[in-house]
């Protein structure tokens, strides 16, 4: 149903138009702009009234003019929805980018997508071995959870996010993820990279890719990400699929989100981010879990850049206070040559107790991970002492344990793009590493699993 | 005028109607579907209205419907072990209406009318009755009985009086001005409800948890902040306090929090023991759910949905604790309401009256004489969520103005694993003095003597660290290098505590006491050693103080720990003659 169209545009300000006099416009309601060369733009209505509608354009309002024709479309944004995703290269829009047939939809599925009932949320434990191991041991990935990659402008963020969706698996399970790939405002470059990688791999077949490149505009990055999650609740909650959805950069995405409430003249909150910015990343990073009485599930992905590398910034910040966990890409490490240049100090896994331990990982994956943890920490900050007093002056834990932070570095964490190490592997070449250690050094580890895991008690 | 308006206009939450006579926070019903909304302002003819459920779709023109009250809560029998939304929804009722997404436009009990609970009646037709008084009761779980009691508006003398199975809808009692009472009552959340009077808090609210008890004690009435950046263990915190704290009842508001860790919660309390009643915590327990991507002007409701339910069991005499995780999005939900409705902002984007609502809020907690003259109170716990970890912002300036006790979290203890991860050196607590005589009289008469003690060693500890990041510890005199180690076994031992140990999570406030003795006299024991000539590193590394340390994680701890720290003394003596 299309009703008739409104040549009433009052004003046009940024990526807003403002209209007088319209029939009654719903909330949300999409709206299509007759432009005078023919042209079509599509936008949604941010605020109506019976006097005053206002319009936020996605394509930007470039050749917009008090003659454009505003056409109300009667219904709010919806995505059609089927299995014929899987396998599809969209544009932010949703429109096909693949030149591919547009996707006969099974049902069309309203993308602002409704809170999960609390209630009918399943605990998510269900532990994904992602081969990588500084993850699996220290931030322990769980099907149904959010975790962030917290990462800075030229860091390998996006060849770790690629890395785990190849690797990604259940322990002693095939099963595969579909990857639904969301891009917001990234460089074609980039976009080759991941679009050729799948390729490489064969994960194209599987997957569904949503792509807003920097060039596209900026405003239709507000709702990809919302069309990459409509189709994701729908492939794992309708057709029960296990869903990774990687989204990246979601800096882009706030950043569009402060240029439409600078238009509205809004009042801003940190540093000119609008006020209800945590509402709006929840309500995408909320879109991730499992449901009581269905088979699939969600776990995101979400990649952000940290500008100027700064953790406290209200992107970061935001983010980590909903999202479960974080993983941190450190420069420092990236500088040192080592990848993956994860950060384990400050990164961490809010899910990974209900998901590590005897019946899914291994018994002793909780003693070792908190003493690798702690060898680290201890080591790196010895590291700060001995540049005053000099190694000499350390006594012979403390030089064991500098010592080893370096080995954690060379040994642990570095490993090749290609290298997928189980679980049982990482946590083998953690009691090797560990061996270097006096045993008596090692509090945190139990007597039982020294006495079995132990280099020197084993054959 | 008459109650029925129409749309003019919608923003987001914000929905102006026009052509209705409405008064301040009147609940409304908006468009065709009956979304639940509240009137927050009145601009002439036309009445802006916050709406708790999502408003795409909705046009201008639809009907907007004044039922003419104020947003309240139902309070009676079958409270207790609910979860609701922010606006006193029962989340188990919901997912049956709507399947496991929350979509709108559906209305709900808050419990169950028709169940039928044996109302034992306590006052006798004749009687005069006023409000707040007890009429009757109700054994709704194991735990609690639930009191029946007049409305704090209402008072006469009792007509007729019954007894025997009711549903809270069904008349019990009537007064002879024709006042009809049923065990369900209703109370508009705004509003605090009355009492007679306000007292000083007296006794501690034990929580178990040593660092918070013993150092930073909150007293049962009082008010608490806990402001911390994210993964310093906020959460797990408050759901310690949920879990052990010794209130009779439990509020618990996840207001703006995580999903999945709203489940935890939920899958995790009905299997829990209480360790003072033994009875499962959910028959002391109502919780509130309202997750970050649910309705902002539900979450804006939910705080005070919480509190007056609070309020209306510490009406009947109980000893009530509210955690409230996390009150940041409390304020942030205000703020994004206030930017709707295009108000001049304060600092940050807030509203200039943020101070004055968090200062309302904390303000329901304490302990009161109740209408009844019983003896109540309400403890509140609030947890704030400052961007960056900076407590400059407002939200935690404002709770800090008005709380008396500081649990300030700290991401670097968080990192260095050291939990609970609250800073020893920047927390306080505005209570001890009056709460010392608590402590005189029923744990010991040097309890807080021994406290200051503890304080002081960790106060000198900080001093030293300064030095020693410079020169190394092997740099300072050996009784500097045993403060040192007097102060590690502080933290170790005593401040940090493992939340997910079947035994550590919760420490008796008795062994808390021996537990800090044993470390000063390992202190003691340790100076005369060294004073006749023993090394520092044998007093350190006697077996038995290894021991005394470790079996803080067994059960019985409290039965040996006298003949351990003995033990532990006579080895530190021996270090003296095997020197």
């Amino acid at each position: 149903m299309t009703g008739k169209e409104y040549r009433t545009i009052t004003d046009v300000k940024g990526p807003l138009v403002f209209l007088n006099k319209t029939e009654p416009v719903a909330f949300g309601e999409i709206v299509t702009l007759r432009l005078a060369n023919g042209d079509i733009k599509n936008g949604q209505v941010l605020d109506t009234s019976d006097d005053l509608v206002i319009v936020q354009v996605f394509e930007g309002t470039a050749k917009i003019n008090r003659e454009t024709g505003v056409t109300f479309m009667g219904d709010v944004f919806k995505l059609p929805v089927s299995t014929d995703l899987v396998g599809r290269i969209l544009d932010g829009a949703g429109r096909p980018r693949d030149g591919g047939p547009e996707i006969v939809a099974d049902e069309k599925a309203d993308i602002i997508g409704a809170a999960i009932n609390p209630y009918s949320r399943q605990s998510p434990n269900d532990f994904i071995q992602t081969g990588v191991s500084a993850i699996d041991l220290c931030t322990s990935l769980v099907r149904g959870q959010k975790l962030p990659i917290f990462s800075a402008s030229g860091l390998p963020h996006n060849d770790i996010a690629l890395q785990i969706a190849r690797q990604a698996k259940l322990k002693d399970s095939d099963e595969e993820f579909i990857v639904v790939f969301c891009a917001m405002g990234i460089t074609a470059e980039e976009y080759n990279f991941f679009r050729s990688d799948l390729e490489r791999t064969g994960a194209l077949e599987n997957a569904v890719l949503f792509v807003n490149l920097a060039d596209d505009p900026a405003v239709e990055r507000i709702i990809t990400p919302r069309l990459a999650l409509t189709a994701a609740e729908y492939l794992a909650f309708e057709k029960d699929y296990h869903v990774l959805v990687i989204y990246t950069d979601m800096t882009n995405y706030c950043d569009a989100l402060r240029q439409i409430g600078a238009a509205r003249e809004e009042v801003p909150g940190r540093r000119g981010y609008p006020g209800y910015m945590y509402t709006d990343l929840a309500m995408l990073y909320e879109r991730a879990g499992i449901v009581k009485g269905k088979k699939g599930s969600i776990t995101q992905f979400p990649i952000l850049t940290m500008p100027g590398d700064d953790i406290t910034h209200p992107i970061p910040d935001l983010s980590g206070y909903i999202t479960e966990g974080q993983i941190v890409i450190s420069r420092e490490l990236h500088q040192q040559g080592i990848y993956p240049p994860i950060n384990v100090l400050p990164s961490l896994s809010r899910l990974m107790g209900s998901c590590i331990g005897e019946k899914t990982t291994r018994e002793d994956h909780k003693s070792v991970s908190d003493q690798m943890y702690a060898a680290y920490a201890q080591g790196r900050e010895l590291r700060g002492l001995v540049a005053i007093v000099g190694e000499d002056a350390l006594n012979e834990r403390d030089k064991q344990l500098l010592d080893f932070s370096g080995v954690f570095e060379d040994k642990f964490l570095r490993q090749t793009r290609d290298e997928d190490r189980s679980i049982e592997e990482t946590l083998d070449l953690c009691w090797t590493l560990m061996s270097s250690i006096d045993t008596k050094y090692l509090v945190r580890l139990d007597q039982k699993w020294i006495e079995k895991y132990h280099p020197d008690n084993r054959e | 005028m008459s109650n029925e308006g129409v749309i003019y206009r919608i923003s987001g939450p914000v929905v102006t109607a026009t052509g209705m006579s409405a008064a301040m926070y009147d609940v409304v019903r908006v468009g065709h579907e009956g979304l639940m909304g509240e009137v927050i302002e009145l601009h002439g003819e036309k009445a802006v209205i916050q709406v708790y459920e999502d408003t795409s779709g909705i046009r201008p023109g639809e009907p907007v419907l004044n039922t003419e009250e104020t947003l309240s809560v139902s309070l009676g029998p079958g409270l207790l072990t609910q979860i609701y939304d922010g606006i006193q929804r029962p989340l188990p009722t919901l997912e049956k209406e709507m399947g496991v997404f929350i979509t709108r436009g559906v209305d709900a009990d808050a419990f169950d009318l028709e169940k039928i609970w044996t109302f034992e009646p306590q006052v006798a037709v004749g009687d005069a009755v006023v409000g707040g008084q007890v009429i009757g009761h109700v054994q709704e779980t194991d735990t609690i009985i639930h009191k029946i009691m007049v409305p704090p508006t209402a008072s006469g003398t009792v007509k007729s009086i019954e007894s025997g199975d009711f549903n809270v809808t069904q008349t019990v009692c009537v007064l002879e001005d024709g006042t009809e009472m049923q065990m369900m009552q209703k109370w508009p959340v705004r509003t605090p409800r009355p009492f007679q009077q306000k007292y000083a808090p007296d006794t501690p609210l034990v929580t178990g948890m040593r660092i918070l008890d013993f150092l930073f004690p909150l007293a049962k009435g009082g008010a608490a902040g806990i402001p911390g950046p994210f993964g310093s263990g906020k959460t797990v915190t408050q759901q310690s306090l949920a879990k052990y704290s010794d209130a009779q009842l439990v509020v618990y508001i996840g207001c703006g929090e995580r999903g999945n860790e709203m489940t935890e919660v939920l899958d995790e309390f009905p299997h829990l023991i209480d360790p003072n009643t033994g009875k499962p915590l959910m028959e002391r327990t109502v919780m509130i759910a309202n997750t970050s991507n649910m309705p902002v002007a539900a979450r804006e409701a939910s705080v005070y949905t919480g509190i007056t339910i609070a309020e209306y069991f510490r009406d009947m005499g109980y000893d009530v604790a509210l955690m409230a995780d996390s009150t940041s999005r409390w304020a942030e939900a205000m703020r994004e309401i206030s930017s709707r409705l295009e108000e001049m902002p304060g600092e940050e984007g807030y509203p200039a009256y943020l101070s004055s609502r968090i200062a309302e809020f904390y303000e329901r907690a304490g302990r009161v004489e109740t209408l009844n003259g019983d003896d109540g109170s309400v403890t509140v716990i609030g947890a704030v969520s400052p961007p960056g970890g900076d407590i400059s912002e407002p939200v935690s300036q404002g709770t800090l103005r008005i709380v008396k006790v500081f649990w300030g979290l700290d991401a670097g203890l968080a990192r260095q694993r050291h939990f609970p991860a609250i800073n020893w050196l920047n927390s306080y607590s505005l209570y001890p003095q009056s709460l010392d005589q608590w402590f005189r009289d029923n744990i010991a008469q040097d309890f807080p003597e021994i406290r200051t003690q503890i304080s002081v060693l960790l106060q000198i500890e900080s001093e030293l660290q300064e030095i020693v990041q410079l020169v190394g510890s092997d740099a300072l005199p050996v009784d500097q290098q045993l403060t040192l180690e007097v102060a590690r076994m502080i933290r170790e031992f005593f401040l940090q505590q493992n939340g997910f140990h079947d035994v550590d999570a919760y420490c008796d406030i008795h062994l808390q006491y021996h537990m800090a003795k044993a470390i000063l006299s390992f202190q003691d024991a340790a100076k005369s050693a060294m004073a006749d000539g023993a090394l520092l590193n044998d007093v350190v590394n006697v077996p038995a103080r290894s021991d005394l340390m470790r079996a803080r994680f067994e059960k019985g701890y409290i039965d040996r720990i006298d003949s351990m720290v003995k033990k532990m003394n006579d080895e530190i003596a021996d270090a003296v003659e095997t020197n």
